[in-house]
């Protein structure tokens, strides 16, 4: 997850590296207060979780506490990728001298977190190394032995950085390599760190992400910023759909509904599980379908979990039929898919063999749940039909017919014999 | 041959007494030989039995008992406590260890696998299904049930590396109907840091003789198909390598994770795309879909003899 930049600049703040004086504003009164409190000019920066803020007008320089309230209220109000900004930071207008970059991030070949350092700061990292390969040092680090300041000084003086400069970026350098392990980042980035004319260094500004994974043993630091439980903080926000698909999942504890996003297709799409809904989204896009959503099913879920997972598809607008396709299953139960989503054609009065394009879920229990889709008259395939080819299947109906199931079907048969919850 | 594990491997499953632990003891138990399952795990639980394994408090009372050093665990505990409980196989000299759980943040991992490294022990996963020998023995999850798991392998000459657990059946299964076996059958795992990764198994591989070809399965994020590419190339592998590409779309929503932790799209490198390049340079075909990959595989033996 990501954090906006007046959290990281906190989060860097608490690891006892030094940042400017500054502080979050939610209203342009705000801002002008903070600005008095700086007492000097001032950065009004807009609170977003995307780049490119400078050229989109989300970064403004003022030098009175008026001018201050003055861009907050236009930044506040200013669009940028996408996001609405949370509020904007105010920020001390520093005196720079000189600009430098630190990060640390995942080497997930060697399985280690490495700490970079350049002295070009302020601009891309990544563009650093490509056109000045010479100016950003790098070094892996051990995740069992505590880090040790010599490991940053090393890496500083590899750059020809040497005298005050090379004694006041040691710790600086040292805090941000254990804090990153310390808070489950995958990315911890101060750039630029700046070095003023007085010979002080301050993080200008600061870039974290933590791991997902990890929320909950950083629950602290999270409560501590304010973060809820409830901000997923994904790359972008999630629809109606996709929040009442997570509303699907937490139905109850069997099995997994996940990742469950929402896309502009006719073709519902009942997935799974990890690898297989990944390989089901390209074969129906490869073969011309139109996706409605992606999901992924799995981990042998409940016939209620998928039963509500189907129903929220097949009441998506624009849906004419759903396909439900997995890779052959060992732990999810077949004839438990089955009941599920038949169950869901037939509470919203469809007819399940119209509304089903085909069903091709190989594995556990696969007997049984062949049974019951015969017995509706639904198109399955077992394992000798592969993944594409119940995908082209799927395509080829919904491309071929005119759009199954519209209002007036009004299939009507007992939910009886498919059972309620006869899963164990 | 096979790589890995063997009839005569010995494992303990660590957290046995956990619902999916249980199943997974007794498809294990059932599947070809029988597994030598030799004990399991789970503090307080001392005393127990699982389908006749003994149940202990610690591994090193699962050693004491085997009278013996013991091959590898399965690790299945929540991921707050997957740490601790790899490192206690590892500091009791198992050197095979399999880790079921999800989940588990990076910063745990990297700290597991360089114990590991420091103790000359192997990691398979996390967030992984374990290792098949096709009729001989499972460990993990893998392909289910024993008579499941029978339907999806059989023995042969395929060596299958795959980042699905679930996508490692379904690709076994599909060599199987085209008379094509497997050697050994490993889920490496979906996560962004495991402790096996292709290049690091393809050795492995290359040193057993029954093995001919390997098929994987890859997916968008990480840079490890891009390090399969070098190893390829700069080994000179005897072994043709035969890839399939899941999770194309994502290279359009870049930031977006589906289907796995480490599927992440964050720069260009580690998009479909991207990664198709790199292994088609190095001489790997990408099929376009499974149900191609048995011929593609066949061609590639019999240009070959």
């Amino acid at each position: 997850m990501r954090f906006f930049e007046y959290e990281s600049r906190a989060i860097v703040a608490k690891a006892g590296i030094p940042i400017t004086k500054q502080g979050f504003a939610k209203t342009p009164e705000e801002a002008r207060r903070i600005a008095e409190q700086i007492g000097g000019p001032v950065v009004i920066k807009s609170q977003v979780l995307s780049g490119g803020r400078m050229k989109a007008g989300g970064v403004k320089f003022a030098d009175t506490p008026d001018e201050a309230a003055g861009h907050a209220e236009r930044i506040l109000e200013l669009e940028i990728g996408g996001h609405m900004p949370r509020g904007v930071l105010v920020d001390d207008r520093a005196d720079v001298k000189h600009e430098y970059y630190a990060g640390v991030v995942w080497d997930g070949i060697r399985k280690l977190p490495v700490i970079l350092f350049s002295d070009m700061g302020g601009i891309d990292i990544e563009e650093v190394a490509e056109n000045h390969p010479d100016h950003v040092a790098r070094a892996h680090f051990s995740t069992l032995r505590p880090f040790s300041d010599w490991q940053a000084k090393q890496l500083i003086s590899s750059l020809g950085v040497t005298g005050s400069a090379l004694n006041r970026l040691t710790p600086i350098l040292a805090r941000l390599a254990r804090l990153f392990l310390s808070y489950d980042m995958t990315l911890a980035e101060i750039n630029p760190l700046g070095e003023l004319t007085d010979g002080a260094f301050v993080a200008l500004d600061a870039h974290m992400d933590m791991e997902n994974e990890a929320r909950p043993r950083q629950k602290e630091l999270l409560h501590e910023l304010g973060v809820g439980d409830e901000e997923t903080r994904q790359a972008r926000e999630p629809t109606p759909f996709e929040l009442a698909g997570e509303q699907v999942d937490a139905m109850d504890h069997r099995g997994v509904a996940g990742n469950v996003t929402e896309f502009d297709g006719n073709l519902g799409l009942v997935i799974g599980a990890g690898g297989g809904s990944l390989t089901l989204f390209d074969a129906v896009r490869a073969q011309g379908g139109k996706p409605a959503n992606y999901c992924e099913i799995g981990g042998n879920p409940s016939v209620r979990k998928a039963c509500g997972l189907a129903k929220l598809v097949l009441q998506k607008p624009g849906v004419e039929r759903i396909a439900v396709m997995m890779s052959i299953v060992s732990n999810t139960r077949v004839d438990i898919v089955a009941r599920g989503v038949i169950k869901a054609c037939v509470e919203l009065g469809h007819d399940p063999a119209e509304k089903i394009a085909i069903f091709r879920i190989p594995g556990a229990w696969e007997e049984e749940g062949f049974k019951i889709l015969e017995r509706y008259g639904i198109e399955y395939a077992d394992r000798s039909v592969s993944l594409h080819e119940a995908a082209r299947r799927a395509v080829e109906k919904i491309q071929g017919g005119n759009g199954a199931g519209a209002e007036g079907d009004q299939f009507r048969q007992t939910t009886a014999e498919i059972g309620s919850e006869t899963d164990v | 041959m096979s790589i890995l594990i063997d009839a005569d491997t010995t494992f303990i499953v660590q957290g046995i007494t956990g619902r999916e632990a249980v199943n997974l003891v007794k498809e294990c138990l059932d599947y070809g030989a029988g597994a030598k399952i030799v004990g399991g795990v789970t503090p307080g639980r001392k005393g127990r039995d699982v389908h006749g394994v003994p149940v202990f408090d610690t591994v090193a009372q699962c050693v004491e008992h085997h009278r013996g050093p013991i091959d590898g665990s399965v690790v299945t505990v929540p991921p707050a406590f997957t740490k601790d409980a790899v490192f206690e196989a590892l500091q009791n000299g198992i050197k095979l260890v399999v880790i079921v759980t999800e989940r588990i943040p990076r910063g745990d991992v990297a700290q597991m696998v360089e114990l590991a490294a420091e103790r000359e022990a192997r990691i398979i996963g996390p967030n992984c299904l374990g290792v098949i020998v096709p009729d001989v023995i499972k460990m993990g999850g893998i392909g289910g049930p024993a008579r499941d798991a029978a339907k999806s392998y059989t023995p042969g000459t395929v060596g299958v590396i795959s980042r699905s657990g679930g996508m490692t059946t379904e690709m076994s299964s599909t060599l199987t109907a085209a008379g094509l076996g497997q050697s050994t059958a490993v889920s490496i795992g979906g996560d962004a840091i495991i402790g096996s990764s292709y290049a690091e198994l393809m050795p492995l591989f290359e040193a057993d003789p029954q093995t001919e070809a390997i098929v994987i399965y890859t997916e968008p994020g990480g840079r490890m198909e891009a390090e399969l590419a070098r190893y390829v190339t700069e080994n000179d592998s005897r072994l043709p390598i035969v890839a399939f590409m899941a999770g194309r779309f994502m290279d359009e929503m870049p930031g977006m994770s589906f289907g796995h932790a480490g599927t992440i799209v964050e720069g260009k490198e580690d998009t479909a795309t991207e990664k198709i390049a790199r292994l088609a340079q190095a001489g790997i075909v990408v099929a376009e879909e499974i149900s191609v990959i048995p011929d593609i595989v066949k061609d590639k033996l019999g240009a070959r003899v």
